[in-house]
């Protein structure tokens, strides 16, 4: 048994994996050395608030039942039905992203989710890219959740196309097809710095973007 | 439907006929040349033909749903093309509202016409007033950069995705003296006809041809391919003529036409994916690429098959 909420949640999740594939079609592309079982981290680009559930909607429901995104509680808890998504339904590592205002650090909160064996999604860029860049500097979180916890595996993951789908401002979704594309695991080096992590790692995502006629 | 249910069932067990034979021929090949499915072609082969049952078997279910389930089946490829349509243009955050209006207001508008049968508006609809509201709805926006590119673009895929694909089932709405009630099979006689030409042209391509016909839109499309198909797809569609209202000699022309219109629209829409740098619309049907890539021949054929049989044949 469980709340009214619980009840809820579930065929939410439903509803909201069956909308994104009818809108987007979207398609998992996997490394050469397949399907990422462990658990990991996904780090992915971040251009729309629906990125984490594309990423959600590919993964096979086995994965994906232990897959938690780390995502800005100033958003996901703004109203009732973004706090029902973002808790209920995707069970986010919510974190508060103003420095003054947090009581908890994120790094930790992130280091006890993957202790209690979930993998997570993370957005290293931060906030949502809406710039013409394809990809904004890494901010520093990456790097201290991988010196945490060195051994994890991060899956660097590119979502295309999602951005002209539902671009920032506008509410009704055009259907464009997107893929997701995983890339093989990478992990911190022994004595890697900060800066030189980051590089290497923002390279890897990079390297996933598909290239495109007029690019 | 009832005078179109003996002519249908004998043309879906033909069709289940050719498709076993397919499945036989290729287990076997799978068997003998291929069993660690390490034969590119051969693996190829083998989807194509699995989704080929999956297509048949859909279009089946759609005939035996009646009209409803023809024009719910063809509006729903014509959202899946223009999706992969859309996915290949160069389109900017102000195109939101004019893409939106594509989706959600140009394609169910015009298979609600034609559901009610309004030939005099659903046969302008598109190319008069979706041509014309779309750059005012873009230009609201007031971004000019590249705008007749933009525009043009969004009006070929709703040319190409939502108007000449909804020609298929305009079929249904064609009043032909004497064929009261078996509309459907002429779907069935333009599918059948366009898509074995497609495999024709293939087949015969792979046996005998030497010559190629156009090496920078399509390296596999030869001469001999496309004679041998053309002639071998038009008496396939002469032979056909009993489920149509046409004699065996008007059939066979009709089919000429729609199998040159087929070998020409896949070349039109090869080139438009070269100049995206594609290699398939999309990834909708296994072995076959997206689903532009399986109606690209139908898309070309189906709206000149319409007009033709129109003007010569129907009342309305």
């Amino acid at each position: 048994m469980g709340t009214p909420i619980e009840w809820l949640a579930k065929p939410a999740s439903v509803a909201i994996v069956l909308f994104a594939r009818a809108i987007t079609a979207v398609r998992a592309i996997w490394p050469e050395s397949g399907m990422q079982t462990r658990r990991c981290v996904y780090f992915a680009n971040h251009s729309s608030h629906g990125d984490f559930i594309l990423i959600w909607t590919v993964l096979p429901p086995r994965l994906r039942r232990r897959v938690r995104p780390v995502a800005g509680a100033d958003y996901w808890l703004k109203s009732p039905l973004n706090s029902f998504i973002g808790r209920d339904v995707f069970n986010a590592v919510l974190i508060e992203r103003d420095r003054e205002a947090r009581k908890e650090d994120p790094v930790t909160q992130m280091t006890q989710a993957l202790d209690a064996g979930s993998s997570l999604i993370l957005f290293p860029e931060g906030t949502r890219n809406l710039t013409e860049q394809p990809l904004q500097p890494f901010k520093s979180g990456l790097f201290h959740l991988a010196q945490a916890r060195p051994d994890i595996d991060l899956v660097p993951v590119w979502i295309d196309n999602l951005n002209r789908v539902m671009p920032k401002g506008e509410f009704v979704p055009i259907p464009l097809i997107c893929t997701v594309t995983f890339g093989e695991a990478l992990h911190i080096g022994e004595t890697e710095e900060k800066a030189e992590f980051l590089a290497r790692a923002e390279a890897a995502l990079l390297a996933l973007a598909p290239k495109r006629a007029g690019d | 439907m009832g005078a179109a249910s003996a002519d249908l069932i004998h043309l879906v067990l033909g069709i289940f006929g050719v498709l076993i034979v397919a499945s036989v021929i290729g287990y076997v090949l799978e068997r003998r040349l291929s069993p660690d499915g390490s034969n590119a072609a051969i693996e190829n082969l083998n989807a194509r033909i699995k989704a080929w049952w999956v297509m048949v078997v859909l279009i089946g279910i759609a005939f035996i749903a009646g009209r409803a389930g023809v024009i719910l089946l063809f509006a729903f490829c014509s959202f899946a093309a223009l999706r992969e349509f859309m996915t290949l243009i160069n389109t900017k955050r102000a195109d939101h509202w004019a893409l939106a209006a594509a989706f959600f207001v140009a394609l169910p508008v015009q298979y609600y016409l034609l559901w009610a049968e309004q030939y005099g508006i659903y046969s302008i609809f598109i190319p008069v007033y979706a041509f014309l509201f779309m750059p005012i709805i873009a230009v609201l926006r007031g971004d000019t950069e590249r705008f007749l590119v933009r525009i043009a673009e969004v009006q070929w895929a709703l040319m190409i995705c939502v108007f000449c694909a909804s020609h298929v089932p305009a079929l249904l709405t064609l009043h032909i003296p004497g064929y009261e009630g078996r509309n459907v099979l002429l779907i069935a006689f333009l599918v059948i006809v366009v898509q074995l030409s497609d495999v024709l042209q293939y087949v015969w391509g792979k046996l005998f041809g030497k010559t190629k016909i156009a090496p920078r839109l399509s390296p596999s499309k030869t001469v001999e391919g496309f004679v041998g198909g053309v002639i071998s797809a038009s008496l396939i569609g002469a032979a056909l003529w009993w489920v149509t209202p046409f004699t065996p000699l008007q059939a066979g022309l009709l089919a000429f036409v729609i199998t040159i219109m087929g070998f020409f629209g896949g070349l039109v829409m090869s080139a438009i994916k070269r100049d995206r740098g594609v290699k398939d619309w999309g990834h909708l049907i296994e072995g076959h690429g997206g689903l532009i890539d399986r109606l690209d021949s139908v898309v070309f054929s189906a709206p000149i098959f319409f007009h033709l049989v129109r003007f010569w044949w129907s009342l309305s």
